[in-house]
């Protein structure tokens, strides 16, 4: 049930006083709760649990793990190569 | 830029930077280490992505109790099934809580003997339904952990706002840290480092953790859900067993931060509070609940339905309360497989998407799968 799937903002509205929006999941659309998001905006990735957006997604968090982790496999690689030398 | 970042987020399952991380976790490892996963999404995706078996073998993934629909107690579950065979009640649930076996009978059962039982996908949509049918009862199933709350509370909240008089919750809801507190207590414990949740965490932040990090001195990671995510936290987590520290550290940086999202937070304080909650197969946790508070009262569906006096009667076989605490493998049950499937479950861990024993039936690490493999190497 924790299972949260990411999407992209693409419009927000009111409907019964609720803070509405609708996602974007990569070529599906559906309709999620954004009252508990008062900052989020159009074109925020979010996850979505329950029809209720959790949280903002940082692309710049994202990017710096995928780099740490990139740096990691380059390290491996050029250790299984025994290519590290000059040192 | 919209399709970049979902290239973006693809590479949290790149099998190159996977397969890194992985070599990365064998090179540090030196000692057994075992480690619980709390959360039963967090488990089906370890076996689906097969990582429990590209670790080293000194790494034993113990399954925590993370399944909200395991671990919602028996009583509860009968109280829902009374409550739903009645007349001029829609009865509300996650598809998940729908063949979870209460003492004599399940949700399916009822639907099929002609109860009013709908499956939703957010208790939003419960109380849309309310709206639409304001002649009948609208009851939803409020079960879940931190991640779940929320929505729960809004749909609360919202029913007040549009003045419906026939919405109401049956609440059976969990927090994580009371349950890593009975796990790390408990003699038979043998956990020495948590990935914790990733989206309870999004939701509640982890300030509540470094308490449980310096008490018991385990390391605790913050860990979400795609592959490489599951491998970084492993990854955090030996490196810092394997150089004797006990840190609260973060995997998943990209949604979660340490004070989490406090509107979401308020939302739960402004409805529900703390109270002692029992969990399937492990028993009462003090203060690991979360009910509503007196003034949203008129919303509980234990008080507003009489459901009588309720006998619970669990299979007498079934271990998943061991299971659940990490005490056992869905494998060392006899049942497993055999007389308990999904089709015939005997304990709400065979059901769910969520639970353990399901996950090992459906991907394949059965007592013959196993044994063919240690044959094969």
């Amino acid at each position: 049930m924790c299972l949260a799937v990411p999407g992209r903002i693409v419009d927000i509205y009111d409907t019964a006083g609720m803070r509405m929006c609708k996602i974007d999941f990569g070529g599906v659309t559906r309709e999620a709760c954004l009252q508990a998001l008062p900052d989020a905006k159009v074109g925020d990735f979010t996850i979505v649990h329950a029809g209720f957006a959790l949280n903002v997604l940082s692309e710049e968090e994202a990017q710096e793990t995928l780099d740490a982790l990139r740096e990691l496999g380059e390290i491996e690689d050029a250790m299984d190569g025994g290519a590290i030398s000059g040192l | 830029m919209a399709s970049d970042t979902f290239g973006m987020l693809n590479q949290f399952r790149n099998a190159d930077l996977v397969k890194a991380g992985i070599e990365e976790i064998h090179r540090i490892t030196t000692r057994n280490w075992a480690l619980m996963e709390i959360c039963g999404g967090q488990t089906h995706a370890i076996l689906r992505s097969g990582l429990d078996e590209l670790l080293p073998e000194k790494i034993e993934l113990v399954h925590g109790p993370g399944c909200p629909v395991c671990v919602t107690p028996l009583e509860q579950i009968d109280k829902g099934l009374a409550i739903a065979s009645m007349d001029n009640v829609i009865f509300t649930t996650f598809g998940d809580m729908m063949r979870v076996p209460g003492s004599t009978q399940d949700l399916f059962s009822i639907k099929a003997s002609g109860g009013q039982v709908r499956i939703v996908y957010s208790p939003l949509d419960a109380v849309r339904i309310a709206q639409e049918n304001p002649d009948k009862q609208v009851v939803f199933f409020a079960i879940g952990f931190e991640t779940t709350v929320p929505v729960n509370a809004m749909s609360v909240i919202q029913a007040r706002a549009l003045g419906l008089k026939n919405y109401s919750v049956l609440v059976s809801q969990v927090c994580v840290p009371p349950a890593m507190h009975a796990i790390l207590s408990s003699p038979m414990n043998r956990v020495q480092g948590f990935l914790a949740a990733g989206h309870v965490c999004s939701v509640m932040g982890f300030w509540e953790y470094p308490a449980i990090s310096n008490l018991y001195r385990i390391p605790i990671v913050v860990t979400g859900f795609e592959p490489l995510d599951l491998v970084e936290g492993i990854l955090m987590t030996v490196r810092q067993l394997e150089k004797g520290s006990h840190e609260v550290e973060n995997a998943y940086r990209r949604y979660v931060t340490r004070e989490g999202n406090i509107a979401a937070q308020e939302m739960i304080k402004t409805v529900f509070e703390p109270c002692d909650r029992g969990w399937r197969g492990i028993g009462l946790i003090p203060m690991s609940g979360l009910g509503l508070r007196k003034e949203f009262s008129e919303y509980n569906a234990e008080t507003r339905f009489d459901v009588g006096e309720i006998k619970t009667k669990e299979s007498e076989i079934c271990i998943a309360g061991q299971i659940l605490q990490g005490n056992k493998k869905p494998t060392d049950c006899p049942a497993f497989g055999t007389l308990c499937t999904q089709d015939h479950p005997l304990g709400a861990t065979m059901v769910s998407s969520e639970g353990a024993c399901a996950a090992y039936l459906r991907y394949g690490r059965t007592r013959t799968g196993i044994s063919e493999k240690k044959n094969a190497s």
